[in-house]
């Protein structure tokens, strides 16, 4: 078949040719909704008109049959339309309350999982990983996968104090709002790059190297008509090798992850934060990363059994003090969880008010 | 399909368990596209020694046009024949990622076509993403898509794909338009998408409350947060009825932020000149509870992931701003925005940073945006600031003024 005359900058098409009847009928007229179950909320117009949202889980990763499949669900109960949630879910539109059961136990036989909605667990944002990132010093997806085998549970039915959004990023670059999660696995380089000389006046900008470096640690090396590190002031962000692919940064015995905690997005009740750092490290363990898994788990049910209800963790947390919440979760206080970076002055304790623990 | 059979020992692992298993999908794929198949066989691999092969990206991509394609390449091509060349495609997703089957299936068709069969949906910023297809393909899957009304996201140094929450599609809390904004947006400016001519990517993210579902305050340059000026209006017997189920002194007065709201058993009440719009009591009893009078958003400005020097949230910058296509005022900030910036970063600099740098009132002036207690937490701290003549002139004259009226006004 012949190709077709491409045409340029026409954009997205329009969304409203995605949107169901019902949703065109009551945009912007919705007047409440609720939560059935962890898989199932309905959203009722001013009009009167309900719309039942199924929502199923999703790797991300999709290969076109799965979403194929998607398609053909969508098509016999929900006249042909789906969408997907910022976390990647794929939720199911239904306009006819008699197709909601069927598209269920159709849903269940072929092995689709509902939940996420709610005070749970649901999908976790992440990045490529090994899959396809170059940068990349863990499999994000592979982590994704194991953690939520583990707290699967919250996903499905189990809830908790409040909603717990979890995030996954495969280096510091931190693909996706990683950095504002209630739960994070930062991957890490532990290890001062390797500058390849021979390559590095072929294919680096001197200036350019140097300025990707924060902490200024990069300097000329005339004699290698190179750069060299000053293993003092480097904190292995990987930046310089970002600019620059001489400079080798991948170790596999010491690249791991890392764990923060605390972060929010929304300004319910509080202002959103960042995600701070409690673990500092864990070594690499594919496929399934057991400590990672067990940390994360461990994190989740000390918050489930010591947290008010609505509170997140990053606010219960500032409610017990950050003494407590290591004290509580009985996790080792190290260096690294004290800023040495942009972040010190406002992170120090200014007041001699604390608890013992 | 006469691929090579890998045997995948640690992938395997990843199929037991619950959560639907991405290997499972690049292995579906893998029967198809010997793409897929040696991406499962090279993952395998980096799985057994814990590191990565991806090269850097490579400037690969359609012809004029900057972005909307990712370069990758294997260093291990040789061994992976399938992944030498790997190349990711950006698809700019439909506002709210609402989709029919049949559009999806005929994307899924070009992309069986010319690709691995592998996609993400979505990638991180909003796109539909390909993953894994050869430079000799990328003219063709661009023709067989724009020709059917689709176009590429963006990438690089330029004006990354606009996304949105839900919004008045399907959420009673949007105080805006989130998807026609986007949607105008990103049809507005699709030569800052495609061509890259920024100093580093800019993202533009539109939330309609402040439950913030598409994240923007923490990854957005600009962050479109929905809001109201106007009253809480209150349905007392829906008040009524979440107090059958509901301890409304412990989960609703006692959790507000700025201890506006008064209920005694019987009646709630709401003293709207104290309240921040935070959405707790609205996403708790929304039944009972939604704002009134007149609908916009807060523009804040500046957040982003911590490379280079540290994470940044967003911050305000215009406290309320009306929101009705054509959209006019906010794409003429826009405009001004990109000038100040294009102006004053260096490459690779982010328009948070550059604020840092250079201040606030730079950016301000330039934008014509007035100081205004809204965009800061509490004043500065220390006695370092600037003062130019015409502030010396400004106050010199309130003083002279002062004299002549006795009275002062400080």
């Amino acid at each position: 078949m012949a190709i077709p005359q491409r045409k340029t900058d026409v954009g997205p098409p329009h969304y409203k040719q995605f949107l169901p009847p019902v949703i065109q009928k009551n945009y912007g007229k919705w007047k409440y909704h609720e939560v059935i179950n962890p898989g199932t909320m309905v959203h009722v117009g001013e009009s009167g008109d309900k719309l039942w949202t199924v929502r199923v889980a999703s790797p991300r990763i999709l290969a076109t049959d799965t979403i194929r499949e998607q398609c053909e669900i969508a098509e016999k109960y929900c006249d042909g339309y789906l969408r997907y949630t910022t976390r990647n879910n794929v939720e199911f539109l239904v306009s006819d309350e008699k197709k909601l059961e069927p598209l269920k136990k159709e849903l269940t036989a072929k092995g689709f999982k509902m939940g996420g909605i709610g005070y749970g667990i649901t999908n976790v944002v992440h990045t490529q990983g090994w899959v396809h990132c170059h940068g990349a010093c863990t499999d994000a997806s592979g982590l994704v996968k194991a953690m939520m085998d583990e707290l699967y549970e919250y996903f499905d039915s189990k809830r908790l104090p409040n909603k717990v959004r979890l995030a996954v990023a495969c280096c510091v670059n931190m693909c996706g709002a990683v950095h504002c999660s209630d739960i994070a696995v930062v991957a890490v380089h532990t290890k001062v790059p390797v500058v390849k000389h021979e390559l590095f006046k072929n294919m680096c900008e001197l200036p350019t190297v140097i300025g990707s470096c924060p902490t200024r640690a990069i300097s000329p090396d005339p004699a290698n008509k190179s750069v060299k590190i000053n293993a003092e002031k480097c904190m292995y962000c990987g930046n310089c090798f970002t600019v620059c692919p001489p400079i080798s940064i991948k170790d596999p015995e010491r690249d791991g992850v890392a764990i923060v905690v605390g972060g929010k997005i929304n300004s319910l009740r509080t202002n959103p934060k960042f995600s701070k750092l409690v673990i500092p490290y864990i070594s690499n363990e594919p496929p399934r990363w057991p400590k990672v898994v067990a940390a994360i788990k461990h994190i989740v049910e000390v918050y489930a059994k010591n947290a008010r209800k609505h509170e997140r963790i990053g606010e219960w947390i500032e409610r017990i003090g950050w003494e407590r919440f290591f004290s509580l979760a009985n996790i080792d206080f190290t260096f690294q969880s004290i800023d040495d970076f942009t972040f010190m002055r406002d992170t120090m304790r200014t007041a001699s008010t604390f608890k013992w623990s | 399909m006469a691929g090579k059979k890998y045997n995948t020992p640690l992938l395997d692992e990843l199929e037991k368990g619950p959560w639907p298993s991405f290997v499972t999908e690049m292995k579906k794929a893998g029967k198809k596209s010997e793409m897929a198949n040696d991406a499962v066989g090279h993952l395998e691999k980096c799985y057994s020694t814990k590191m990565g092969y991806w090269k850097h990206g490579g400037i690969v991509g359609v012809l004029g046009y900057g972005g909307g394609v990712i370069g990758r390449y294997s260093e291990i091509g040789n061994e992976f024949p399938g992944v030498a060349h790997f190349h990711t495609v950006r698809i700019n997703q439909p506002s709210g990622f609402f989709y029919t089957g049949k559009a999806l299936k005929e994307i899924c068709d070009i992309w069986d076509k010319y690709g691995s069969g592998l996609t993400n949906v979505h990638g991180s910023t909003g796109d539909l993403v390909l993953l894994g297809t050869k430079t000799e393909h990328l003219e063709n899957i661009f023709a067989e898509y724009s020709s059917r009304g689709w176009d590429l996201g963006g990438s690089g140094s330029a004006l990354r794909t606009p996304s949105c929450c839900v919004g008045p599609a399907r959420c009673e809390w949007s105080n805006y338009d989130t998807l026609d904004i986007t949607y105008n947006l990103t049809q507005e400016f699709q030569d800052e998408l495609h061509r890259p001519s920024f100093s580093y990517k800019f993202k533009i993210k539109s939330s309609g409350c402040a439950c913030d579902c598409v994240a923007a305050i923490a990854r957005a340059d600009l962050s479109i947060i929905g809001t109201w000026k106007g009253d809480i209006k209150i349905d007392q017997a829906e008040v009524k009825n979440y107090a059958k189920t509901m301890d409304i002194k412990a989960e609703i007065v006692d959790m507000c932020p700025t201890q506006c709201i008064n209920y005694d058993g019987k009646e709630m009440k709401i003293n709207n000149a104290e309240c921040s719009r935070c959405m707790h009591c609205i996403t708790k009893m929304t039944k009972a509870l939604r704002p009134s009078g007149e609908r916009g958003a807060t523009l804040c400005m500046g957040s982003k992931a911590p490379i280079v020097v540290g994470s940044l949230l967003s911050w305000v910058i215009v406290p309320f701003i009306k929101l009705e296509a054509p959209y006019t005022e906010l794409k003429d900030l826009i405009r001004k925005i990109w000038d100040w910036w294009d102006e004053n970063g260096k490459p690779r600099e982010r328009i948070g940073e550059v604020i840092e740098i250079k201040g606030m009132r730079s950016f301000l002036e330039a934008i014509g945006v007035a100081p205004q207690p809204q965009q800061i937490k509490e004043p500065r701290k220390d006695p370092f600031m600037f003062y130019t003549d015409e502030d010396m002139a400004g106050f010199k004259a309130k003083e002279a003024e002062e004299k002549k009226t006795g009275k002062y006004k400080f």
